[in-house]
């Protein structure tokens, strides 16, 4: 028996005993866990924020230049390690365009020169019947209790459906690897980056709401832009919508987008 | 019936060896693909669907259209198109072959398509789309497998396999109505929304796919002697300029609403189809403007039946795969998204990359379709069934 047979044989048998051990320890785990959470149910941190519907009001009103949203912009793409990559594969959570591409239906050639020359902010609308939701063929983006749409980015087959499905142009897919495009180490290390191949989209940021914090675009704008729940008549959002004239995008699809413009 | 694989001239092993090399070669640049994503395509964040899926809708069109020569053979008993019926029925497994190929190879994720029966959901027509294609695969299979030995053995196809054919017809009209779902239900997309989508596409299918099985069987008539038979290619370029005529038909009516009623979303994914836009046209233009004149001049030739049973039958039908393939498996998801979401114009083209791989799905259902058509040939030779 020469050296690199034997050599291999004791690979292949540690690798067995290894194995063999590793999947009895993997299941006595998975049944301890198992012991302790039912499957499909999890509990609300104390500190989280609730509602039964969140959404967002945007007091456009108030930005006075592309500049005055760079703030809300960054905070967002910081804490969500949004890379920034050149050309038209890019990726785009919370970005500004101009009137006529935000509401392209309403089409005025005499609007006045602020409100057309301005520039409106976009992101996903979180609506409350959201075409990604229901096209997506593996549940990947789904919509949860509290109004918010939400990607599982490991389930997600990279089919581009909810692509096609959203009439806001609110997704991005990562048509090459994102992690090339972030600093090292990235910008936010608690929240995951995304892989090649998976769809991504602004979160309303969940993930801050389950820890008490309001959506990062929303704490940077500084009262600017308002969050709260509409189902419920006193909150900040529904007070600002009752006292000012709001309009949404594309609100003829019956979406029932969640994100409201006062111009 | 496997064994009529292993005999044929040299040519049919030269050929299998080619598609092999197109194979390997595309094979290559799909691992490319693999490797550093879909950011190798002409596909970008506006036209997030491209070539891949364009082929894909194409060819589900393709395999539905065996049902041209199942439902006359079977439900009228037009014993005629019996003897090339199994032709069909191999095409449409290749396609659907080609179907899935073109699926798997737009996944940015492919290792994780099992998802979509890990995780049935009801709500997205992609859901049924792959129920319809899975089972049409094996409908053809196996009614093609079993009549083919039946006829091997000079006897009648079992009894069980009729309720199966009869399936089969309408599971046909199935995967195509399903496909034009997958468009036809978007909201926001003006150039697909709309109820007459999955008729289009069907009429498109029932034209184009007997074209091409016609244009394949003369190619084969050449090379080996096998006759589909005068009076069955006489029905079928029948039934094919029906079809055709409802297509364009079809068509128009999708130009009247949107002109007569002057919507801007409705006029201008066709404006920029067939005239471009900022006053230049697009390269996809073009190629509309072909396929309208090789549409007209298909029907030229078919309509007269001096001239559709004459020697100019093979241009003309050349002309109507084209026409129809450049409005389906081009404009129709070209125009889908441009404009795009925000009424703007992001171009698309096809990369040569992106092209190769397409190539190599198209090789593996040449592939595909050359055995199994080896097959019923050399069962046709051996039950001399090849000609009158």
């Amino acid at each position: 028996m020469n050296t690199s047979r034997r050599s291999f044989l004791k690979v292949v048998g540690l690798s067995a005993f290894a194995l063999s051990s590793g999947m009895a320890s993997l299941a006595g785990t998975a049944g301890a866990a198992g012991a302790q959470i039912a499957p499909g149910r999890y509990e609300r941190g104390a500190k989280a924020l609730t509602a039964k519907r969140w959404a967002m009001v945007i007091d456009t009103r108030q930005f006075h230049s592309p500049e005055d949203y760079e703030a809300l912009i960054e905070a967002c793409h910081k804490v969500h390690n949004v890379p920034h990559i050149p050309g038209n594969q890019n990726i785009k959570w919370f970005w500004l365009d101009k009137y006529d591409r935000v509401f392209p239906d309403d089409m005025n050639a005499h609007i006045n020169t602020k409100t057309r020359q301005a520039e409106y902010p976009l992101l996903c609308n979180h609506c409350s019947n959201p075409p990604c939701v229901r096209v997506c063929p593996t549940q990947a983006t789904y919509k949860m209790e509290d109004g918010i749409v939400a990607m599982d980015y490991h389930r997600c087959i990279g089919c581009r459906f909810c692509m096609a499905g959203c009439p806001y142009g609110a997704r991005s897919f990562n048509f090459v690897d994102p992690r090339k495009y972030l600093s090292d180490p990235v910008p936010n290390p608690a929240f995951p980056t995304r892989m090649i191949g998976v769809v991504e989209k602004c979160t309303f940021c969940a993930e801050r709401l389950a820890e008490g914090k309001m959506p990062a675009c929303v704490e940077a704008s500084g009262g600017k832009v308002l969050f709260g729940d509409l189902e419920d008549p006193n909150s900040t959002v529904r007070q600002a919508l009752a006292a000012n004239y709001s309009i949404r995008r594309k609100p003829n699809l019956g979406t029932q987008p969640g994100v409201y413009y006062l111009i | 019936m496997l064994e009529k694989l292993f005999t044929g001239p040299k040519s049919y092993y030269v050929w299998l060896l080619f598609l092999l090399c197109v194979i390997a070669g595309c094979g290559l640049v799909y691992l490319d693909q693999l490797q550093n994503g879909l950011g190798i395509t002409g596909m970008n964040r506006d036209v997030s669907w491209g070539l891949y899926i364009s082929q894909f809708t194409y060819f589900v069109g393709v395999a539905a259209s065996a049902v041209m020569l199942v439902l006359p053979a079977y439900f009228h008993h037009y014993k005629k198109f019996k003897r090339m019926i199994i032709f069909g029925e191999f095409m449409a497994v290749a396609a659907v072959v080609m179907c899935a190929l073109f699926i798997v190879v737009d996944l940015g994720q492919p290792q994780r398509m099992l998802n979509v029966m890990l995780h049935p959901t009801p709500n997205s027509v992609m859901f049924y789309d792959m129920i319809v294609l899975v089972g049409y695969l094996c409908l053809n299979i196996i009614i093609g497998w079993v009549t083919l030995e039946a006829e091997r053995l000079d006897v009648e196809p079992p009894k069980w396999v009729k309720p199966l054919i009869y399936l089969s017809v309408l599971w046909a009209f199935s995967i195509h109505t399903v496909t034009a779902f997958l468009y036809a239900g978007i909201p926001g997309r003006h150039y697909w929304l709309t109820a007459i989508m999955a008729a289009r596409f069907l009429s498109s299918a029932f034209c184009s796919g007997p074209a091409i099985l016609l244009l394949l069987l003369f190619l084969v008539r050449r090379l080996t002697g096998f006759d589909p038979g005068r009076d069955a290619i006489r029905t079928l370029s029948t039934i094919i300029v029906y079809a055709m005529c409802v297509n364009v038909f079809f068509y128009l009516l999708e130009i009247f609403t949107a002109f007569y009623s002057q919507i801007p979303g409705h006029m201008e994914p066709m404006l920029f189809l067939f005239s471009g836009h900022g006053g230049h046209l697009a390269w996809v233009s073009y190629w509309m403007w072909a396929a309208v004149i090789m549409a007209f001049a298909s029907l030229a030739i078919l309509i007269p039946p001096q001239w559709r049973t004459g020697p100019l039958l093979p241009l003309a039908l050349i002309m109507l795969v084209a026409a129809s393939w450049i409005d389906k498996g081009l404009g129709l998801l070209i125009g889908g998204f441009t404009p795009n979401m925000f009424e703007a114009f992001t171009p698309y083209m096809p990369t040569g990359k992106e092209i190769a791989v397409a190539l190599g799905v198209y090789a593996v259902g040449a592939l595909v379709l050359s055995l199994l058509w080896k097959i019923a040939l050399g069962v046709k030779r051996e039950a001399r069934h090849f000609s009158d």
